[in-house]
């Protein structure tokens, strides 16, 4: 049962091969088993999944079933739970209990999936290995020696470990699509706006998007129709219809334009992943596509934009966490400020403390024109880029990263490791959406196709996702090891 | 630019965060390489290039000036839920070490 698409598990429980407390006791057992090998799961809820599944088959049984209902997921632990530890990855809210679900959690839980449980992250989401959780590093199921990428490293590696049939995913800098790409899962993110941020820890306001994280561009679609739509409690959520994701995947490709940004395939890109995104371009052209080389010039400049943006918007988000309201509190404060710095400085890991510090400097008084708002500018030109390329074409390919996965420790600079998402961030400030498929291996790993689309446009990205998935099997393998019982 | 040992510390102070003084050499280099790697931006010719806060280039949507929570909702306890997972609340109040002798 592990082993099955949502798709095909939709179908078994509609045929009544298997029931959803049936299906959801599976995962359960396998997490209970294997996860000490991954560490994905930072909280497992077997009874609320056991009863939410029982609801589920009652449903199905009644006729009143949504649309997922009974498929076992789990939902990234920046979504906030009502009721459900809701850690965010960090010693400073590893006590937090939110008393109210984030709007996709809503959601989802109306389509009908059951939720096992929360899974692991880079803490506040700041990382692209997994490495800055409290609660320890994720083991990428491919590669155990291996990082399964970050923010959203545990829900990346619960999917390929078949601890879950599939699960939510944040990108702020390329979080769904990286650890996607590491671990050989097809991951989505969407159009800024598309999906509610309300309940979902922010980081970096303007640039967090929520998505799915799946075994197939199907699978995503089905995902997708369940968490997207309009939200008047997240302040730049998108009135705009959301269509059905699934109608428009079987629509044939011929004629479509797929852009390569030469950027793309520059110095840095280890050579036998440009190898593999090249094969995979082939197979869209068999497929109909159109190639056509392209340019986005400030490719570049990218990561320095992102890194005053983001760690501006962090310092302001993060200033909420300040040992009076939830979350931790230092032992003993003297006074209001020894309160203040000394929680702070104990419930944030480094890499948060080190963002936290840039952002402020870069807001400061006579710094914020030269980083900040130099920073918006170029954000803007990078944007322009794009829609020119969208006047030319109607798809951008690409390498979702320039390496496969990394062993655990190999990258200790931060700038280094900020370099591992190049080819991701752009598309978080430009707000356009973007998706990884799997696309081949390299040393053994699995590496990720990046198709970045037109904004709203999520239903091309499926679209062209899911015929590549009919024409090829990269989606469908999985890691040694996993699939014992 | 770089950012010297006072800047560590000033920013440190708005951003509420204690630092340890043995830590302060390490991340300066830290933040400078940071620093020097976003610098490329000063590189970019942006003159009158409007800076971008949205992606969507949207403005803030405002809602009317209305009670939104649902009939029946007893402010009370819904404030006894938010408290509950304070770490010091007392009578409805948030708790802090005394601010004024």
């Amino acid at each position: 049962m592990h082993r099955l698409t949502i798709a095909e598990l939709l179908e078994g429980l509609a045929a009544k091969k298997f029931s959803s407390v049936e299906l959801t006791q599976h995962y359960l057992a396998r997490i209970e088993k294997l996860d000490a090998r991954y560490n994905s799961y930072i909280t497992v809820t077997p009874e609320a999944a056991v009863e939410t599944a029982r609801a589920a088959d009652k449903a199905r049984a009644d006729g009143t079933a949504g649309a997922l209902a009974g498929i076992p997921i789990a939902h990234k632990d920046i979504f906030c739970t009502n009721g459900v530890k809701t850690s965010c990855g960090s010693k400073m809210l590893d006590n937090f209990v939110p008393p109210y679900d984030a709007t996709v959690v809503t959601k989802m839980a109306q389509a009908g999936v059951v939720c096992l449980g929360k899974t692991n992250m880079d803490e506040f989401a700041m990382g692209s290995s997994n490495e800055t959780s409290f609660y320890g590093a994720v083991n990428n199921p491919w590669a155990t020696d291996c990082v399964p990428g970050g923010s959203s490293g545990g829900s990346a590696a619960a999917i390929a470990a078949q601890l879950c049939a599939a699960a939510t995913g944040t990108d702020t800098g390329g979080s769904i699509r990286q650890p996607a790409a590491l671990c050989g899962l097809t991951g989505l993110k969407p159009t800024y706006g598309r999906v509610s941020r309300y309940g979902m820890i922010a980081f970096a306001s303007s640039l967090d998007q929520g998505g799915p994280m799946a075994r197939s561009a199907h699978d995503a679609s089905l995902l997708l129709n369940a968490m997207a739509g309009f939200d008047a409690r997240d302040s730049t959520s998108a009135e705009r219809a959301v269509p059905d994701y699934t109608a428009t995947l079987h629509d044939k490709l011929d004629g479509l334009r797929i852009g390569l940004p030469k950027e793309y395939f520059g110095k840095g890109l280890k050579p036998e992943i440009e190898q593999a995104i090249h094969a995979a371009v082939k197979e869209l052209e068999k497929l109909g596509a159109v190639i056509k080389e392209i340019s986005l010039p400030l490719t570049d400049l990218a990561v320095p934009c992102y890194y005053v943006i983001a760690p501006a918007e962090a310092s302001a988000n993060l200033s909420r966490f300040d040992g009076v309201r939830y979350g931790y509190r230092c032992d003993n404060p003297k006074d209001l400020y020894d309160l203040y710095t000394r929680t702070r400085a104990e419930g944030f890991g480094e890499e948060v403390k080190r963002r936290i510090l840039v952002g402020t400097y870069a807001l400061s008084a006579g710094y914020y024109d030269a980083y900040y708002l130099k920073a918006q500018q170029v954000r803007r030109l990078i944007k322009n880029d794009f829609v020119a390329a969208f006047n030319e074409v109607d798809v951008i390919a690409g390498p979702t990263t320039p390496n496969p996965a990394f062993r655990h420790g190999a990258i200790s600079d931060p700038v280094t490791m900020y370099l591992e998402d190049i080819y991701t961030i752009a598309v978080n400030l430009a707000g356009l959406p973007a998706m990884s498929i799997p696309a081949g291996f390299v040393d053994d790993k699995p590496i990720g196709l990046q198709l970045i689309g037109n904004y709203f446009a999520e239903d091309k990205l499926l679209n062209v996702g899911h015929r590549f998935q009919q024409a090829t099997d990269w989606h469908a393998r999985a890691p040694h090891g996993v699939d014992s019982n | 630019m770089s950012i010297t040992a006072a800047d560590i510390e000033k920013a440190a102070k708005l951003a509420r965060i204690r630092l340890d003084a043995a830590d302060v050499p390490e991340l300066s280099q830290r933040l400078n390489n940071i620093l020097a790697m976003v610098d490329r931006l000063q590189e970019v010719d942006t003159a009158g290039i409007e800076p971008m806060a949205n992606p969507l280039d949207a403005t803030q949507r405002l809602r009317a000036d209305a009670v939104t929570e649902p009939a029946g909702t007893d402010a009370l306890n819904v404030r006894a839920a938010f408290q509950a997972i304070a770490p010091s609340a007392e009578q409805g109040l948030y708790l802090v070490p005394k601010v004024i002798e």
